[in-house]
């Protein structure tokens, strides 16, 4: 019986000839990431080892990644404290693959893994945040777990009773319109799949319009595939997967990409065809209550976020600047720009697209989780509407339960800046 | 036997479980007092200590959804509620089984606040309504997590056989 790519993987990370959904394996960590929260998972660790006599002491260092990043710089005494701990712990086990808060190398772990080569096709990797999903863009099985689950795989290297997830193909084909992006295929198959539609589930992405996407839309799927429950979003690698890691990222060692096998079981497949698809928006307070922009085009809203670790990238600014150049920020509306990384704050300079942002009204923040997760950048007041290119839109989710966060692409965002309603880009204001 | 003290929709995420913006907040001695933070009457009747333990919360599908942060779980924890609920989002399943949460799987339940709830065998029963309702199996993949008392006794006991 064939292999889906998740398959194929846990079979080789778990030592075995082969696996079928539904099995228990344990397999082998290749990369294992924390941000803040490594700081809960140090006293995890700290506990298991407890009355043992032995020394608590992670398994392999060199495959524990730990990157500062949900609240940069700190926003508090006890924040600034866990950070401090963090960094006491990465010296005292020499983990190489910490980044601190420094422009020379911070930025969002979903983006600071790739960009770094750190993920690699056919790895299996675990995060401490549920968007861990992310990775798969670059075909590697990437999953979120818990604090306590994390300190057990720095003990142990492996993840332990790992039940293989059931896969669910998707099949993308068609070229995007104007303006239409990644982000407006994943909202609509979120809304498609509904928030519990793919839990316990990988969705695997397949067909043309996958083929001709750039990694960083890839990332874009994989990362909201989490919106939909799904242990991991997977693309299997390709050239375009080469060409990032070594074009981009600088891996120069041999790579294993997985294929998934032509008589793989899925538990369904979904096709979807993007060329007619518009410009999506999810609504307030669920990722599925998905809506063409078309429907809540004119609603005001206050402020406008355009980053995070799902559209934070290059070409995410590239879209958004190029909108806004020569234009402003409608008054009454506060726009706040952060990078997913400061080597991609760093680019965004070089092509003049910072200039572009603060000249338009723009506030441009730095790196980081800023205020996606509402801790402590870009509150919002009682009643305020946003609209974002973030991954949530939970009630609270910017920091006061009294607001409303609606998800959309970077060009609805830009386009919407500039008029101070939620807007369609397609005949909005560019 | 409890009581339902409190009766929630589909899609309960962990932010509003637990709040983002407590998240630096981590000691399960320090994060109950943010439990349902933004459901400002509930948090406060558990800070003033008027839920007892062993009191439940009823949810619909796809409890616990979005964020891995555990400290959803740990808020809930220093309650010692049971949740029953019709789905569980995966992370906060397992982590819930990682720390020794009480949370049931009951796809079909039925109850309304103030109704005494019990689990009995592979049943819960609204003690109220006189009718019962079956509990679906955790996944068996985590059996032996459970068996030991959470994964942090399980991890500890395969360190010490040198696994």
């Amino acid at each position: 019986m064939g292999m889906t790519v998740v398959e194929k993987i846990l079979a080789r990370a778990a030592g075995l000839p082969s696996v079928k959904a539904g099995d228990v394996v344990e397999p082998r960590v290749d990369l294992a990431m924390s941000h803040e929260n490594a700081a809960l998972v140090m006293n995890q660790f700290q506990e298991v080892y407890e009355g043992t006599g032995r020394e608590a002491k992670p398994w392999d260092a060199s495959k524990i990644a730990i990157i500062l990043d949900h609240r940069v710089p700190a926003e508090s005494p006890k924040t600034a404290t866990n950070q401090k701990k963090i960094r006491g712990f990465v010296v005292k086990h020499n983990i190489a693959k910490f980044h601190d808060v420094r422009g020379d190398q911070g930025g969002i772990c979903h983006q600071i893994l790739p960009e770094n080569g750190y993920v690699r096709p056919g790895a299996v990797i675990v995060g401490t945040d549920s968007h861990t999903t992310s990775h798969g863009a670059l075909g590697a099985f990437s999953f979120g777990i818990g604090a306590t689950e994390m300190a057990s795989v720095w003990a142990l290297g492996a993840a332990v009773n790992v039940e293989v997830p059931a896969t669910i193909k998707v099949v993308v084909s068609g070229k995007f319109g104007k303006h239409v992006e990644p982000k407006d295929l994943i909202l609509h198959l979120i809304g498609k799949l509904t928030a519990q539609g793919a839990n316990f589930r990988v969705i695997e992405f397949h067909g043309e319009t996958i083929r001709n996407m750039s990694t960083s839309g890839r990332l874009v799927l994989c990362n909201m595939s989490v919106e939909a429950g799904a242990t991991s979003g997977i693309v299997p690698a390709d050239a375009e997967t080469e060409r990032y890691l070594r074009d981009e990222a600088g891996v120069k060692d041999k790579l294993n990409p997985v294929q998934p096998d032509a008589d793989a079981v899925y538990e369904r497949v979904v096709e979807i065809d993007v060329s007619k698809l518009a410009p999506q928006i999810a609504c307030p307070h669920t990722v599925d209550n998905v809506k063409p922009v078309t429907e809540v085009a004119g609603k005001r809203v206050q402020q406008i976020v355009i980053g995070s670790c799902t559209n934070g990238r290059l070409d995410d600014l590239a879209t958004a600047a190029n909108i806004l150049r020569g234009k402003k920020v409608a008054d009454g509306t506060r726009m706040l720009v952060f990078p997913a990384s400061w080597r991609i704050y760093l680019q965004a300079m070089e092509k003049g697209y910072v200039k572009d942002f603060v000249t338009a009204g723009a506030v441009v923040m730095n790196p980081g989780c800023g205020p996606c997760l509402g801790v402590h950048q870009g509150a919002l007041g009682d009643d305020e509407v946003a609209l974002a290119t973030t991954n949530r839109n939970f009630k609270g989710r910017m920091g006061n339960p009294k607001s409303e966060v609606h998800l959309c692409s970077p060009a609805v965002a830009a386009a919407s800046a500039i008029t101070g309603v939620i807007t369609d880009p397609r005949q909005g204001a560019n | 036997m409890g009581k339902v003290v409190l009766k929630l929709g589909a899609d309960i995420s962990t932010d509003d479980i637990y709040p983002g913006r407590y998240m630096a907040t981590v000691l399960p001695t320090e994060t109950p007092q943010y439990c349902f933070f933004d459901r400002t009457e509930f948090n406060a009747k558990l800070r003033a200590k008027e839920i007892p333990d062993g009191s439940v919360i009823v949810a619909e599908h796809n409890f616990g959804c979005g964020s891995s942060r555990e400290q959803a779980v740990s808020t809930l924890k220093g309650y010692n509620p049971l949740i029953v609920a019709k789905s569980i989002s995966r992370i906060f399943l397992q982590n819930s089984i990682n720390l020794g949460l009480n949370i049931i799987i009951c796809p079909t339940i039925v109850a309304e606040l103030g109704h005494e709830v019990e689990v009995q065998g592979g049943k819960v029963v609204n003690k109220t309504t006189g009718t019962s309702f079956a509990i679906e199996a955790l996944p068996a993949a985590r059996q032996a997590i459970i068996d030991a008392g959470g994964l942090i006794p399980y991890t500890r006991k395969r360190v010490m056989a040198g696994a």
